[in-house]
């Protein structure tokens, strides 16, 4: 009893350092990749920004101050102000916090509902499989921005909603992904061991198959972060997504449109604040998928 | 797997009507999908077609009409074949049925669009190309750098500002809108598209400024789908090239560019023909946002607009024509691809 309780806690003991060592080789492997790590620090800058953005600000971003409305980038207000005199930089720091928002929400359910369709299709197989790879292929030959629209003109405008009609075009491509691993898997012989131990298909798909396709599946949401948040910012620009007086980017974009040609600033800032965070999560995800990606790494 | 031995037996016939099955039944997804959405709105049917002050009696006989008092699968066979009648409902706003509304708009989508992917398809595939021969070196990093930032800029915002720059300062281009009010109603419809219908008409300076309209958001949508074409062709090529046969080429003293170009770019140009495909169909759908910055008198500007007015017929109808379009180009393509693809069973018969 005692001995088998000792084996046991001692081999938890080593695969909690072999996988303390195989983040610690990822960690130095990816350090080595400088877009990679570009990509890592623009996000670690957001991340302060959306935590630290009530110290950060310099002015209250929804305090409107009519006697220095539409007034350039200067001294006192670094990216200039909007039509109603509240400081554009104040406001791009609190809009941090919603863009992150928008993409946690839609990261958080859209991945985890992709992820249990895939692995169930994939390994129940037979009609279960037929079926819902039918709907997730519906929903991958739609065009997701109209969808997305479609769903928000139904929904009502709102944060919550866009998140939510982001997230209902934007998990079939992880079901995708996990049925290909849980494909791969199901009939391993790991697997067949666990059956004949009379564990559960529940417990097969849940503890056996789905971290399994994690990977995969991790890459994938850094690399679709970059679209959440372009999609987010278009749904905000056409005045479906976070509601003015909320300091989201596209909605920034959007009442910034009137001013464009004599007050440039007041769509270009934001703009650029989308820009630049896409970019990171582009960076990020390309580095992740050429460390990550097992096609990649079998054929190098 | 029943569909594969379905088509052992059949073969090329059998592969036909599978593909035609499968269109079918997404078709019948996107309406099934749409139909779900309309019935999530919280207004009420009734109400947005006899206005608020309808009596009770005929309240209750619209009701029926509309036939609600049916059980759901009953409403979504009457929605779907009116669908395929071409019935799309009739649009709140402009009172008029929604398909004729969707018939005026489409023209002008198409052909931003179109002109668009041709931007894109002409300077993104000899990019994809470029990249890849001189893989690992300066050109390659510069097309990927490009292609990265189309990836991460949001194509409104890239469109207000090309507007202030090339508009508002350099006074290169013309602003928003198809043409200046000034050639409006010059040119008789022809085909829809203004560019096309003026070089008919033989007007030239209707054409030049319609032209100068069209160039700037037809170069964003040719940017937009030139970020995704030219990554596909760099890594299709990167992968030709790394081929047996091309090695072969070369040392049977093929040129560089008969190697390259003839040898290579012919094998990867196979599943080209799926990516610009599917670019084809994002630029329609791209075409939603920069319509709305450009005031472009197409399907996008109208769906968006009707979204503000909660006009929902006539959002659900775009969705299903653009859906319905996007889903076709895709069975195109596939059929196009297995025509092209010598290892394809289609040819083989």
């Amino acid at each position: 009893m005692t001995v088998a309780n000792l084996t046991h806690a001692e081999s938890r003991r080593q695969l909690r350092r072999a996988r303390l060592g195989e983040f610690g080789r990822f960690a130095r492997r990816f350090a080595r990749n400088p877009l990679g790590m570009i990509g890592l620090a623009i996000l670690g800058v957001l991340l302060a920004c959306a935590i630290l953005a009530p110290l950060l600000a310099p002015h209250d971003p929804y305090l409107p101050d009519l006697v220095r409305r539409l007034s350039p980038p200067g001294a006192q207000n670094w990216l200039g102000t909007d039509e109603l005199g509240r400081d554009i930089f104040s406001r791009i720091l609190h809009g941090a916090r919603l863009t992150l928002l928008i993409v946690g929400l839609v990261v958080a359910t859209s991945a985890p509902i992709g992820l249990v369709v895939g692995a169930v299709a994939g390994t129940a197989g037979g009609w279960v499989d037929a079926v819902f790879m039918r709907i997730t292929d519906v929903f991958l030959a739609v065009p997701k921005l109209l969808l997305a629209l479609a769903f928000v003109a139904a929904l009502g405008p709102g944060i919550v909603n866009a998140a939510l009609a982001i997230t209902l075009t934007a998990w079939p491509p992880y079901a995708r992904l996990a049925r290909a691993e849980a494909l791969i898997v199901r009939d391993s012989d790991y697997v067949n061991a666990v059956r004949l131990a009379g564990g559960s298909e529940f417990r097969i798909v849940f503890r056996h198959i789905m971290p399994m396709c994690l990977s995969s599946v991790i890459v994938r949401m850094t690399l679709d972060m970059a679209g959440i948040i372009l999609t987010a910012a278009g749904l905000g620009f056409i005045g479906l997504g976070a509601q003015p007086p909320l300091p989201e980017w596209g909605a920034m974009i959007s009442t910034g449109r009137k001013f464009i040609f004599d007050q440039w600033w007041v769509a270009t800032m934001p703009g650029l604040a989308i820009f630049i965070v896409s970019l990171g999560f582009n960076l990020l995800g390309d580095a992740m998928r050429d460390l990550l990606d097992p096609h990649l790494r079998r054929r190098a | 797997m029943p569909a594969v031995l379905f088509q052992r037996v059949l073969g090329f016939t059998g592969r036909i009507v599978t593909l035609f099955l499968t269109v079918g039944i997404t078709l019948l997804g996107l309406v099934a999908l749409t139909f779900c959405i309309g019935r999530l709105v919280p207004i009420d049917p009734v109400l947005s077609v006899v206005g608020q002050k309808a009596s009770e009696e005929v309240y209750q006989r619209v009701f029926l009409e509309m036939g609600l008092d049916k059980p759901l699968w009953q409403q979504f066979l009457l929605y779907a074949g009116k669908l395929v009648q071409g019935d799309f409902g009739t649009s709140f706003v402009t009172n008029r049925p929604v398909l004729s509304d969707l018939a005026g708009f489409f023209p002008a989508t198409l052909e931003l669009a179109t002109l668009g992917l041709l931007i894109g398809t002409l300077v993104g595939v000899p990019a994809g190309v470029a990249a890849a021969y001189w893989h690992g070196r300066w050109p390659d990093y510069l097309i990927r750098f490009i292609g990265l930032i189309g990836y991460s800029v949001p194509i409104f915002w890239l469109g207000l500002v090309g507007l202030f720059i090339f508009y508002s300062r350099l006074d290169w281009v013309s602003g928003p809108g198809q043409i200046d009010v000034f050639f409006q109603g010059i040119v008789t419809p022809v085909t829809g598209a203004l560019l096309i219908d003026s070089l008919i008409a033989g007007e030239g300076e209707v054409f030049g400024n319609a032209l100068s309209h069209i160039v700037l958001p037809a170069a964003l949508l040719g940017y937009y789908s030139l970020a995704y074409i030219s990554r596909m062709t760099r890594s299709m090529m990167l992968d030709q090239l790394s081929r047996e046969y091309v090695l072969t080429a070369r040392l049977k003293g093929a040129t560089e560019y008969r190697a390259v170009m003839l040898h290579a770019l012919r094998n990867a140009a196979i599943p080209l023909v799926t990516v610009i495909a599917l670019s084809y169909g994002g630029l329609l759908e791209g075409s939603v946002l920069v319509e709305t910055v450009f005031a472009w008198p197409g399907i996008g500007n109208y769906i968006a607009s009707s979204l503000f007015r909660a006009d929902i017929n006539a959002v659900l109808g775009g969705t299903v024509l653009v859906g319905a379009v996007f889903i076709l180009l895709n069975m195109v393509s596939d059929v196009v691809y297995q025509m092209l693809d010598p290892r394809s069973n289609l040819r083989r018969r």
